[in-house]
């Protein structure tokens, strides 16, 4: 009988969400799918975080709208959650700190949480209390693993200059880990071979391969529905209605924000021309 | 005074729905959008007619079967239904006689309503004039798939194409404009085939899901979730499943493959 150890892990999707579309509902599906395969993990809990409207992207209707419309696309699964504390932030927070908050909120009510099995096949398994060769690079000893589940576009994003702090980069994956969807036309591997930081820590990086290709972008179906045409069967059922109800996206909120400068890059390039 | 009316259209979608996927359901409402964009047509119906297990193809689920998820995925849907004709049918049908089928269906049914329909003058308007008219709706693939040896006649595709039309919405890679372009039939008919561009890369394709269902894999998202329930629910898409027909000649091979001016017709 082999020795399982297996480490509990937690899935967070930091994004726009604008709005939410059946290809981020996906990434969560193949990725739980690929890390229970492993054998190594058992995916417990997703959790969903639009980002602040301080980000200020090109587009961004209000956070009280992404929340809603996530939490109508969530209402049937039972382990994809919303957390709404990012988008309750007054200023726009770097990736690094939400995934920081996340993890210690995780652990502060370990003693207290019931283990969600979502595994369809509900094997027996051994929760392994002690370090275990995959989950050295958190420091504590037991409560589940927080991983960051993005597209290979958000990992590619780390090359954009005054984007990434260096030091979030190195945080989120060497010390929690990268779950990473690949969308095609994006070589994630080569990308990660290419870099010396992100090689060094190449084992936290998951890359899963999306091999139903689905690249129901959130811009496609903002364009789509500002041009009255349908979005049926890219987004759930429960979202398109709120929208139409709401009257979400337009022309007239698609240019908001066109004239402002993306938070992150407003914040590390003014840091980096005054040090 | 003239008034430039819409010309009404059902779209037709032929195939296995093995099983039907947000794919599938999608090509419809591309359809509707592209044809209503052209300011000419009004797409007032659209039909999904699963295929007759007398098809014979790998791994094809029991009519029964395919024909029930498609009812679940489309519960929601105000304008497109599922039609078990073709799968009743004793034999594998050709999509031309599926077609007329359909088309004077619709035709009767239409003259059925109009029945008590006068204008001023006593008359009744012209069915020709208000009939819906039915096209294929089909992928990019299918367009190919007149190109395989002994999988269609030439005069039913010059049927389906030429008195019927196409709505061909384009998939992944493939370019409908160049199998037009390659097929001189289709060349001659290119006024009455309709291109939609998908720009979205969905490539949801009924293979993958059942490839992913063998493996324990998730579909959610990609297909409804009662369509998801029913198949579990029934055990359905297993190895064994995709083994089904391994090994036999597709349907109309069998039944094309006659010697030239024999009828095929009833």
């Amino acid at each position: 009988m082999p020795n399982h150890k297996v480490t509990e892990v937690v899935l967070l999707a930091c994004g726009s969400f604008n709005p939410i579309t059946n290809m981020h509902l996906r990434m969560f599906e193949l990725a739980r799918d690929h890390l229970h395969d492993t054998g190594q993990y058992n995916v417990v809990k997703g959790i969903i975080s639009p980002v602040g409207d301080a980000y200020k992207k090109k587009g961004l209707i209000e956070a009280s709208h992404r929340l809603e419309m996530a939490r109508l696309a969530t209402a049937n699964s039972d382990w994809i959650t919303v957390d709404d504390w990012e988008s309750l932030q007054p200023e726009w927070l770097e990736t690094a700190k939400v995934v920081r908050h996340h993890y210690e909120e995780l652990h502060a009510e370990d003693h207290n949480k019931d283990d969600v099995d979502t595994v369809k096949h509900g094997k027996k398994r051994r929760i392994d209390e002690n370090h275990s060769e995959s989950s050295r690079h958190q420091k504590r000893k037991d409560g589940p693993q927080l991983m960051l589940l993005c597209g290979a576009d958000v990992l590619e994003s780390f090359a954009v200059p005054n984007l990434w702090k260096q030091e979030d980069i190195a945080e989120i994956v060497g010390f929690y880990g990268l779950v990473c969807i690949t969308r095609s036309g994006s070589d994630p591997y080569k990308f990660i071979q290419q870099s010396d930081d992100l090689w060094t820590h190449h084992k936290n990086i998951h890359v899963v391969h999306e091999w139903i290709t689905n690249e129901i972008s959130a811009t496609h179906v903002r364009r789509a529905l500002r041009r009255g045409h349908s979005v049926r069967y890219l987004v759930p059922e429960n979202v398109i209605d709120y929208i139409r109800e709401q009257r979400l996206y337009s022309a007239e909120s698609e240019r908001k924000n066109s004239d402002i400068v993306l938070a992150p890059l407003q914040r590390y390039t003014r840091a980096s021309s005054s040090s | 005074m003239m008034v430039t009316r819409r010309v009404p259209l059902v779209l037709l979608a032929c195939g296995s729905f093995n099983p039907i996927t947000n794919q599938h359901m999608r090509l419809f409402e591309l359809a509707r959008d592209h044809l209503h964009g052209t300011g000419q047509y009004q797409v007032v119906g659209g039909i999904v007619s699963p295929v007759s297990d007398s098809y014979g193809k790998q791994g094809l689920a029991l009519a029964k079967h395919r024909i029930a998820m498609a009812k679940l995925a489309l519960q929601t849907s105000s304008w497109v239904t599922v039609d078990e004709w073709e799968s009743q049918q004793p034999d594998w049908t050709e999509t031309v006689e599926t077609m007329r089928y359909h088309s004077g269906r619709i035709l009767k049914e239409l003259g059925r309503k109009l029945g008590t329909h006068r204008d001023p003058d006593g008359n009744t308007p012209p069915l020709s004039s208000v009939s819906p008219q039915l096209k294929l709706l089909c992928g990019a693939d299918f367009l190919n798939s007149f190109k395989v040896p002994g999988l269609w006649l030439d005069e039913h595709v010059e049927e389906v194409v030429g008195r019927f039309g196409l709505v061909c919405v384009s998939r992944g890679n493939l370019q409908p404009e160049r199998a037009v372009h390659e097929s001189d039939l289709l060349h001659r008919h290119r006024h009455n085939i309709f291109l939609v561009k998908e720009w979205v890369r969905n490539e949801t394709s009924a293979t993958e899901v059942r490839r992913a269902l063998r493996r324990g894999l998730s579909v959610k998202y990609l297909v409804p979730d009662s369509v998801i329930d029913y198949i579990h629910q029934h055990n359905l898409y297993t190895e064994d499943s995709e083994r089904r027909n391994e090994g036999t000649l597709l349907r109309p091979l069998i039944k094309q493959a006659q010697p030239p001016g024999k009828s095929l017709d009833d």
